[in-house]
Formats: C-alpha cells, structure tokens, sequence
C-alpha cells in the first residue's frame, strides 16, 4: 500500500456540502430508523388489535417528519452534487424502487388503519407498514455497504452488475441495519409506553441488543479491516475505527442499559450506534462518493465530489438557506416530540377505531 | 418501446396521479383553516364538525399525495439521469429547497394538527393547521419555479458543459421568471376550483339527502348550507382568477414557446387577426387543417399579438435560425447552447404532437368553464333559504363540481408538458436527450407496470375511505379541552 498518498485538495463548498448531506442522512437515519423498528415489531409485541394501536401510535404524530430527511437528503444531493444523483439514482434502479414501494407502503398503512374498524382491512395495513418498513431497512444496509466497497462505474455511470450487489458484506449490512432498527426501535417504544407494552420492548430490547452488537461487531470490524477510510482524498483510517469502536460499544451500552429499565439511555446509546456507524460509512465514502475510483485516470476524470458538484453559486445559495433553515426545522421538530413526549399505553387508546377527528 | 417512451409514459401516470392529491391538498388545507378559526372565534360547534368532517376528507386525500410525492423526487435520478446530471446546478436547489422549507413544516404541523387537539391550547393548534396550509404553498412555489425554468430557462449560463445558475441574480431570474410569476396564481386558483368545488359537492349532495329523507341531526342543513355556500363561492371567485391568470399564462407562453400556442390553436400558417378555433379538424398525422369553426380575431388578443406565428413558418424558423421566442430573441443558454444542439440533434423536428396540444388545451378550458357554470348554479339554487330538491340532475352537478376542474387541471398539465416537446428544456435540451442510460427498458418498464399495480389499488381504497366518510356527514363532536390525564384516551389515535 501507497504510504505516502498523494493528496487531493477537495474545495470548501464542496466539502461543506458532503458534510450536510452527510448530517441530513445522519438525521434520517436516527429517526426513520426507529420508525422502522417500531413498525417491524407491530407484530412481536401486539398480540392484539389494542398492543399494536398503541406501538404505532408511539410514532403516530412524527413518523412523517422523520421521512422528510430523506426527501432533504435527495433533494440536497440533487443540488450539491448532481452528478453523485444522477448516477447513483439511475444506477440503483431496481432497488430504489423497493425503497419506494416500501415508503408508499408504510405511509398509507400509518394513515389508513384508522380510517375503517375491518379487522382484515387493518391487518393489511398493517403488513403494509411491516413489509413497507423492513424492505427500505434492507436495501439501505445493503446499499451503503455497496458504497463502503465502493459503486463499479465508467468514470461517469454505474457499471457494476445487479447480483453484484449482494455480496457478503453487503447482506451483513442488510441484516445488520435490520436488526439494529428493530433494537432502536424497540429502545423507542420502551422510552415511549408505559404498561405491559412496554415490558414487551424492553425485554426484546435487552435480549435482540446482543444480537445487534455482534452483527455491528462484525460490520464495523470487517469494514475497516477490509476497506479501511483512507485514499487520495485523505486518511480517515483511524476515525474511522473510533467511530466504529462507540459503536460497538454503544449498543453493547445500550442493551445493558434497555436490560436494567433506564429507557431514557438505552435510546441515546441505539441512537448513538446509529450515528456513529454511518459516521464511519461516510468517512470512507469521503471523496469518492461511494464510487470505486480508478487512480490512474486524472481525478477529474472520474466520478467523485469534485467532478460531481455543483457551482459555488448554487452550493453558496444552498448553503445560505441551510444555515437558516436547518435550525429551524430543528426548533419546531423538536418542539413536536416535546408536545408528545408523555408515555401512552393501552389505557389512551380509545374504543372507537375510526374516530371522527 | 424504447427507453425514452417508458420513461416518458411513466413520468406522465405517475405525475399526473400525484396531482389528482395535490390540488385538493392546497386549497383544502387553507379552507379547513378557515373553518377552524370561525369555530376558534365563535366557539360554535356547528364549524368545529365542519372542521372535523372536512378536515377528514382531506386528511384522507393528503396521505396519497404524500406518498405519491416521494416518488417524483427520486424519479429525475431514476429515469431521468442525463437530463438531471445536466441541470442539477438550476433545476436541483428549488427540490432541494422545497423538502427543507416545505415539507418538513408540512408534515410536522400535520402531526400536531392530527394529534394536537387535546394537546394544544386552540390558538396553537390552529396555527398548526395554517403552517401545514402555508407548507403546501412554499411547496407549489418552488416545483413551479423549477417547472416554469423548463418551459423557460433563464438566469442560468451553459459553462462546464452544463447548465449553470448565473450568478446569486441568475437565481433571482429563475424565482422572477414571467412563466412561474403567472403560473403560480393559475394553479393555485385552479386548485381552489377544486377544493371549492368538492366542499360545495358534498355539502349540497346531502342538503337534497336530508330534503328527500326528511331527516337530520339537529344542524345539520344550517351546517351543510354554509359549507355549499363557501364552497361555491370560493369556486366561482378562484375561476375569475383562474380565468385572468390563464389569460396572462397565455401571452407569456406566446413569447417563450411560441410553438406550442400555434400547437394548442392548431394554427398552420401564421395570420393576422388570428382566430380561436372551436373545432379543428386536422389530417390523421395532424400537419393540416381540414375543416375549422372558429372565432375571428380571438386568437391574437389571447397571445396578445395581433400577428401569431404558424406552426409550419415555426418550423422553418426553426430550421434556420435555431430555437427562438417570439420576438426573436433567446435567453442566454438557448443563445451559448444553440451550436452543440444543432450538431448534436440534427434534424430535430420542433413540433408537439398537435393534436394531444390541441384537444387538452379546450378540455382544460371547457371543463373548467362548465365547472364555475355548476358552481353558479348550485349558488342560485342555494340562495336565501332554499333548500336544493332532490334530483338526477342535482346529484350530477354535485359530483361534477369538484370532478371538471380537477380534470381540467390535469389536462393543462398535460398540455403544459406535452406542448413543450421536443423539449425537456425549452430550446436547449431535447427531452430524448435526458434519459437514464443504464435504466434499461425492461427495469423502466417493470417499475410502471409496479406503480401502476399500487397505485390501482391505492385508488381504489382511497376513493372507497373518501366516499365512506364523505357519506357519513357532519360527525358527531365532543367539547375540545385540554388533557392533563395521563391516562385519558386520545382524542385521536391511528
């Protein structure tokens, strides 16, 4: 291995810009990610019609919000780096199309099952919004696994085949995002509920969290054992591990925590896992994008944050309307889980099925 | 089929399924907001249930048109690599925009609009509903803007081999562009004809119910007659501006894309004093007219040219002098683009399929007129305290009421769109230009014949769950108050 690499100075904006897309899929992932574990677990801990309107109710008035990071993280792609959408949008056709089909899924079931008493009608919704939650949970493990190893292309266009994507790091990622979903949504319900729910999650909590650390045990070991965070662009090897290191050790935290009921800890340390794993996946995606690069074309050449940016004037606007607007949303978005951040149980949950409000 | 066909087709059904959501999502949102601070101000429970039960009906059109809408952000990356690889620079910061600024305070106040009634002192909870009403407008804002640089592309400069904002002003342009100033206030006008029309619908269907049955809840006709009331007159005051703003759309759209009015009027060769047709008929490949009705002269005050430019004169000005607006002039990148357009896309036949133009532009036109008519109607026949008497006729001009504008707005969006071919970008980028190249036609097909699957089936539910409720009537409501039990059922749970 080159030593002594040879180092690309990337400009700021273009730099600032992987930042925020970076934070906006931080963002999504954090909270969309225990949305999806709360829907997958609708079945594992509603026994019946009344268990599971109160797990869905737990994330009932923000589940929408949390989605809306990652239309902000497209669309900042779109912006910042069209080139990094184009070719990755066009390139992962066919899974991107189960993200969208779970996304549709999973939002209409949230909507619709309190809309008509039918216990079959709400059955269905319901499996809509298990399946609509698990589908995009896989394909985001395994797509940014893909990016670790970084994406086939021509320079300009992926090129990679689609069985290629499957390859054993990539399914670990799968399973591994899955499952941790499924303990970070389970530290959620536990934090959120009160009552035999409750008891439920955490006891799922505090027996699936082990099962979570060894999958992120492995995924983080053979990440940066295997594609270690260093390249032209810069060496982030060794943050890479830190990162990696918190987050093992924080779920491995989190379920001690989730074991001994201190709800309120077992959620920051699933969520801490979350962020730190997928700090990690992007601190080896820095630069490249998640695209293999071929080192003996000119970096400009390839497809990488440089080629792949906007102008200054687009990501100088951009950045202005993020440095404004980001808090924002911050304020009134936490300002929403305040207003509902009491803890439900089944006592909250109303006899009538389609109320009329 | 080829790639570029898929794709096309898909972006149609797909869009035009979305916006069937949309307008509805606009208008009603604003409308319930209306209701609920008449309840806020009065504290009478006749507009709390109409808050409640309008307030439902759009809940239920607002969560396809969320989901659906997920689906169009990622659909220029999915299919449309090369176009969005191009214009990303201009085209990518109004999406990008659009998420951050709209649908986060959209889907966040939803939230608390839904779940917040026990929750929130009044005052707060009706502002919740506002936030999510001004959402959907910031929304409309920025996808027009994004959509109107299509039709016209200004503010941005052909450097690095593609599309580039020109400057902080060259973004200033896109935000100012005369398309977008005039096509704003015409959808979203047209979208107030729909929900207008949808309140007015429903409130009138069950005013001739209760005549027929005899029977009601107490409120019940003074409840509905209000709704019909607001709902008509808000269809009629919302056409006159559909009407005024159309007006000014066309003219903007002679200057910038003069094809596509020769298109939308079927005119072959350029006239003075043009007039509007009622009735072409065109050869089957529709280059030539063969039988017309039509009204002398109305035509050029519509453009608001005395003289409108022919389809087959704009071709050969095409021919020669590259893609140009009406007064000859192009902006700067249909000006720096011209010369790798013509080599890279000789032969390039400037012309929209005529009749698609033709037919969609009086449908949009017609549909909406005989939809203002009914409102119109359903306001004399609900004057003073007439009570509408139960009739085939009434409860048609009550489905339709909503009915007509909603497909008016989809066939000038078809229209819009169809009419701008060749085009992705007007003038600098030809829509086959744009394709995904490693979408093949098999993926781009499976995914259509997926969506198309889904959304069926959607529809079908949705429409199923809109008329349950619709059916139902004004509910039932319990008094509004703020919930300090924590073991209190929800007002409102999923």
């Amino acid at each position: 291995m080159n030593i002594l690499l040879e180092t690309v100075s990337v400009p700021t904006l273009p730099m600032v810009w992987f930042l925020l897309v970076a934070v906006l899929w931080l963002g999504f992932f954090f909270l969309e990610g225990f949305d999806f574990g709360v829907a997958m677990l609708i079945p594992v801990l509603g026994k019946n019609d009344r268990d599971r309107r109160v797990v869905v109710n737990t994330i009932g008035p923000v589940w929408d919000g949390n989605e809306v990071w990652l239309l902000t993280a497209g669309g900042a792609m779109f912006a910042a780096f069209p080139g990094w959408y184009a070719s990755l949008f066009s390139g992962l056709y066919l899974p991107l199309l189960l993200v969208l089909v779970g996304l549709i899924l999973r939002g209409v079931a949230f909507e619709y099952r309190s809309k008509h008493p039918g216990t079959r009608f709400r059955a269905m919704l319901d499996w809509f919004a298990i399946v609509g939650s698990f589908l995009p949970s896989l394909v985001f493990g395994v797509g940014f696994a893909n990016f670790v190893i970084g994406l086939a292309n021509d320079g300009l266009l992926w090129n990679g085949s689609f069985w290629g994507l499957f390859g054993p790091f990539a399914l670990l990622g799968g399973v591994m995002l899955v499952v941790l979903f499924l303990v970070h949504g389970s530290a959620f319900i536990a934090l959120k509920t009160k009552g035999h729910i409750h008891e439920r999650a955490e006891a799922f909590g505090g027996r699936v969290g082990f099962g979570a650390a060894v999958l992120v045990a492995l995924y983080v070991i053979s990440q940066n054992v295997f594609y270690p965070a260093t390249s032209e662009f810069g060496d982030f090897s060794l943050a890479a591990w830190a990162a990696g290191i918190v987050a093992i050790l924080a779920i491995v935290g989190a379920t001690l925590m989730i074991r001994k009921g201190r709800d309120g800890w077992g959620f920051i340390l699933t969520g801490t896992t979350v962020l730190t794993l997928f700090i990690g996946m992007f601190l080896r995606m820095y630069g490249n994008l998640g695209f293999a690069q071929d080192e003996s074309r000119p970096v400009e050449e390839r497809l990488n944050i440089i080629t792949a940016a906007s102008s200054d004037t687009t990501l100088t606007i951009m950045t202005w309307a993020a440095v404004i607007f980001v808090p924002i949303v911050l304020a009134y978005q936490s300002w929403s889980y305040w207003v509902f951040s009491r803890r439900i149980s089944t006592k909250n949950i109303p006899e009538e099925v389609s109320a009329v409000a | 089929m080829d790639a570029v066909t898929l794709a096309r087709w898909q972006f149609g059904i797909t869009t035009v399924y979305h916006f069937l959501f949309v307008p509805i999502t606009i208008a009603m949102s604003m409308l319930v907001a209306v209701l609920q601070t008449m309840w806020v101000r009065t504290g009478k429970d006749a507009y709390l249930r109409l808050t409640k039960f309008f307030g439902k009906l759009f809940l239920i059109n607002f969560a396809l048109g969320v989901v659906t809408g997920i689906v169009q952000e990622f659909q220029f990356g999915m299919n449309w690599s090369e176009y969005s690889r191009f214009v990303g620079d201009v085209f990518g910061a109004p999406l990008a925009l659009e998420a951050l600024l709209a649908f986060f305070l959209e889907s966040t106040f939803i939230g608390l609009w839904i779940f917040g009634w026990d929750k929130l002192p009044k005052k707060l909870h009706l502002l919740a509903i506002y936030m999510a009403a001004i959402g959907t407008m910031v929304s409309a804002i920025f996808i027009l803007a994004a959509n109107s640089w299509m039709q016209n592309p200004v503010g941005t400069v052909f450097n690095n081999g593609r599309a580039e904002l020109d400057g902080v002003e060259g973004f200033l342009e896109v935000l100012t562009n005369p398309v977008f100033l005039v096509t704003f206030p015409h959808v979203i006008a047209s979208s107030y004809m729909v929900a207008g029309g949808l309140m007015a619908g429903i409130a009138g269907w069950h005013l001739a119910k209760i005549r027929r049955d005899g029977e009601q809840r107490p409120g019940d006709t003074g409840g509905y007659r209000s709704a019909v009331r607001l709902g008509a007159w808000v269809m009629l005051a919302a056409s006159v501006v559909t009407v005024i703003t159309g007006d000014l759309q066309s003219k903007a759209m002679t200057q910038v894309q003069p094809m596509k009015m020769a298109a939308a009027e079927a005119l072959f060769d350029t006239e003075r004093n043009a007039p509007f047709s009622i009735l072409t008929i065109g050869n089957l490949d529709g280059t030539e007219e063969v039988f017309a009705i039509k009204v002398p002269g109305l035509l050029s005050i519509l453009s608001g040219h005395e003289e409108v430019k022919g389809i087959n004169d704009l071709r050969e000005e095409y021919e020669t002098q590259g893609f140009r607006q009406f007064d000859g002039s192009q902006t700067s990148i249909q000006a720096q683009y011209a010369e790798e357009l013509a080599a890279n896309y000789p032969g390039l036949d400037p012309m929209p399929i005529v009749p698609v133009s033709y037919w969609t532009f009086r449908l949009m036109i017609g549909l909406g007129m005989i939809g203002a008519a009914i409102a119109l109607f359903t306001l004399w026949m609900t004057r003073k305290d007439q009570l509408p008497a139960p009739s085939r006729l009434w409860t048609w001009a009550m489905f339709a009421m909503p009915l007509l504008p909603l497909f008016a707005i989809s066939f000038g969006w078809i229209f819009t769109e169809m009419g701008r071919q060749p085009w992705i970008v007007a003038g600098v980028m030809p829509t086959a230009a744009g394709v995904s190249p490693t979408a093949s036609p098999a993926e781009v097909l499976f995914s259509m014949v997926v969506y198309t699957l889904i959304y069926g089936g959607l529809a079908v539910i949705e429409v199923w769950l809109f008329l349950k409720y619709a059916k139902a009537g004004l509910p039932d409501v319990a008094p509004v108050e703020l919930q300090t039990d924590p073991d209190a059922p929800m007002t409102f749970a999923y």
